[in-house]
């Protein structure tokens, strides 16, 4: 099997300055080079104000690989796209690469609002490398899988926000490379169109084509991918297993903390309580940082109580990346009313299966006194782990096989009763 | 697969010290798209404004109207022996082309930067289109050139069939200026600023409202260094059939169009590799 992606030792510097101001004036750059002339100072070492978005990193993809790239924000992941589709060259380092490459870092690139739908596809097929009769090849299939056939006549500003991203995938999405760059784009469209997009991708993949996705959806990657990358800072991290990978970027300092502990004063409480640890813990009771959204998960809180005299309850509050309240929750049983005995405690509160939704969800723990009435926050451990729910779409969720992202903040598996109120026709 | 390039076996080596190379064949593999940018650039233009083409004729007009009174009838400026309305348009037909060709290619890469930081293709397609689509207003304005000529009686002869060359010599110099332009003003956001006033130094510096005979013979090669001479004067003799320009001054334009050419060529290959990290 041949490789049709190597990059050895690649790196990219940008200089911070230069980024900023976006760009120079004449005056500047003569300032500049007076100033070189005068103080000499030595050009190409590591300067501050300098960045390396990508540093020493090299890895092979061979023919047919679908290869999943992630990382946190800043990590690299658009710098590699960018290099490997030629936009711009690395620093230091080279990339070979081996067949046509098609780069979809962005929907509609070159669609100009003024011409139609028509116009637009084959403008913007001759920007992405299409040829004219290959467009025209493909045209019906295009304006059919945007759904636009009544509009394509139509200048491209009076359309829809909607459809105008659905038109411009759908022409990225026919391109043929046999290198396929995909930046984030596929969260675009309404759920529908999403899942139709994601079966493309998923298509191309199958078809012995090379792709190189970037996503921030673990879950995709996850399912679309045969092998992931890591970036972090600009250096490859981790290679190999998607599970693995991304199992490796949620537990990294960039990823979720699923678990965080406590010594001393620092720890959240006060002279009667301290909280000790929070993680997440999943049905073996090791620590998890991703959890199959069908399984339970576990959140362990361990605290010490110094001072028998006050009662107390633990309570925790999970919400989901977006910043929503998902739900609070405490131990109703009475056991709580009664002081506990000075010494180290652990509680697990184990949430059901098929309750969360896929994604990240954050949680806080907190330690409280239960008063006349209400309840007084003794230790407060605000976001205190992280963790994220995966669907890996093999099997019963509340979703079913559906592939597309599910709103809400829960998706909870519901009980489902059917049953037929009329009496059923005479047949015959 | 429909590509006949075969492009699955050639590999494509990125990094920073590649050698400097023309890659021509590249640049005729996206044929299409200095099609399409060009049908763009034509469309986009037209397709908002109420007159429409008409505007590629007013120019010129105007200005033929307004030279023929300052020039032609207060300063006396001679013409060849031709009608000086004949004389100025046919100059400022060539001249307004190549203006707005450099006031379009200079503007060009930094106006397509979404394309620039989003897509790879040949970059030089870019400022290529921007000095091809104003030969459409060019051909608009040139019926106008034809009727002056009918009513002033003026019947082109062999001479004609070197009007394409030297048109072709104008998209020559304008090409090289405007990749000049165009690479540098992802660096140097001055280049609006300045070529307004450039270019009108320029056209005075340009027999567009006098003819070279103005001069003194012993001065007129210096002018010729000026690449548009050459082209004004060829392409005015070439329709009206007066005012040959000699050998010279169309060599040293050639020449001198050719040097800004390669010379606009190499920097803009060098300053490309930048542009998706500078714009």
């Amino acid at each position: 099997m041949t490789n049709a992606i190597e990059a050895r030792d690649v790196a990219k510097r940008y200089v911070l300055g230069s980024q900023r101001a976006a760009y120079d004036t004449l005056r500047e750059d003569v300032m500049r080079l007076a100033r070189r002339l005068v103080t000499r100072r030595p050009e190409g070492r590591r300067q501050r104000g300098e960045v390396w978005a990508l540093d020493g990193v090299s890895f092979a993809v061979r023919s047919g690989e679908v290869v999943g790239l992630i990382g946190a924000n800043g990590a690299g992941k658009t710098t590699m796209l960018r290099l490997l589709s030629q936009i711009t060259e690395p620093t230091l380092g080279e990339i070979r690469l081996r067949g046509r490459v098609g780069s979809l870092l962005e929907v509609g690139t070159g669609f100009h609002p003024e011409l139609t739908g028509r116009e637009n596809v084959y403008l913007n097929g001759a920007i992405l490398g299409m040829r004219r009769a290959e467009t025209a090849r493909k045209f019906d299939e295009i304006v059919e899988f945007a759904g636009v056939e009544r509009f394509i006549d139509t200048p491209v500003k009076r359309y829809s926000s909607g459809m105008y991203v659905r038109l411009a995938f759908s022409v990225a999405a026919h391109l043929e490379p046999e290198i396929l760059l995909v930046d984030e784009v596929l969260a675009v469209g309404d759920a529908e169109f999403q899942k139709r997009c994601l079966a493309k991708i998923e298509g191309i993949g199958g078809s012995g084509r090379t792709v190189v996705f970037v996503s921030h959806s673990m879950p995709t990657i996850l399912r679309l991918c045969e092998r992931a990358l890591l970036l972090d800072a600009g250096k490859l991290v981790a290679d190999g297993e998607p599970s693995m990978v991304v199992g490796a970027y949620l537990g990294g300092e960039h990823g979720s903390m699923s678990a965080r502990s406590w010594r001393d004063d620092t720890a959240p409480g006060d002279d009667s309580v301290r909280l000790r640890s929070v993680r997440i813990v999943n049905r073996t009771g090791a620590t998890a940082d991703t959890v199959d959204m069908r399984d339970e998960v576990g959140v362990e809180v361990s605290f010490e109580v110094l001072d028998r005299r006050v009662p107390m309850t633990p309570m925790l509050a999970l919400y989901t990346e977006r910043g929503e309240h998902a739900f609070n929750a405490l131990d109703p049983s009475l056991s709580w009313e009664n002081p506990l005995d000075a010494g180290s405690y652990v509680t697990t509160a184990w949430i059901p299966g098929n309750l969360l939704n896929e994604g990240r969800y954050i949680v806080s723990a907190f330690l409280n006194t239960i008063g006349p009435g209400r309840l007084e926050r003794k230790a407060v451990a605000q976001e205190a782990v992280a963790f994220y729910v995966v669907n890996r779409g093999d099997g019963i969720s509340a979703k079913g096989l559906l592939v597309q992202q599910w709103g809400g903040a829960v998706a909870p598996l519901l009980a489902w009763e059917t049953s037929r109120r009329d009496e059923p026709a005479h047949v015959g | 697969m429909t590509e006949a390039e075969g492009s699955f076996d050639r590999v494509r080596v990125i990094k920073s010290s590649r050698p400097f190379s023309l890659r021509l064949g590249e640049l005729w593999q996206y044929r299409e798209l200095l099609y399409f940018l060009v049908w763009r650039d034509v469309k986009v233009r037209y397709k908002q404004t109420v007159l429409g083409a008409a505007w590629a004729v007013i120019q010129p007009v105007t200005a033929m109207i307004i030279f023929s009174i300052i020039f032609g009838r207060f300063a006396n400026i001679p013409s060849n022996g031709l009608p000086y309305p004949v004389f100025v348009y046919a100059g400022l037909l060539a001249w307004l082309y190549f203006q707005q060709s450099l006031t379009q290619s200079s503007a060009s890469i930094v106006g397509n930067a979404q394309l620039v930081t989003k897509v790879y293709f040949p970059r030089l397609v870019i400022p290529l289109a921007s000095v091809a689509s104003p030969v459409v207003d060019f051909g608009i304005a040139l019926t106008v050139l034809l009727a002056l000529m009918a009513w002033y009686g003026i019947v082109p002869g062999i001479e004609l069939l070197a009007a394409p060359a030297f048109l072709a010599l104008a998209l020559l110099v304008a090409f090289g200026i405007g990749l000049w332009l165009s690479a540098l003003n992802v660096r140097y956001r001055d280049v609006p600023y300045a070529l307004p006033f450039v270019a009108q130094v320029w056209l005075f510096a340009t027999p567009v409202i006098y003819p070279t005979s103005l001069l003194p013979a012993d001065w007129r090669w210096l002018l010729s260094l000026n690449p548009m001479t050459g082209v004004i004067e060829g392409f005015r003799w070439s329709l009206l059939g007066t005012g040959k320009p000699s050998v010279v001054v169309v060599l040293v334009s050639l020449g001198s169009g050719l040097a800004l050419l390669a010379s606009g060529f190499a920097y803009f290959r060098t300053s490309e590799r930048q542009f998706a990290d500078v714009i």
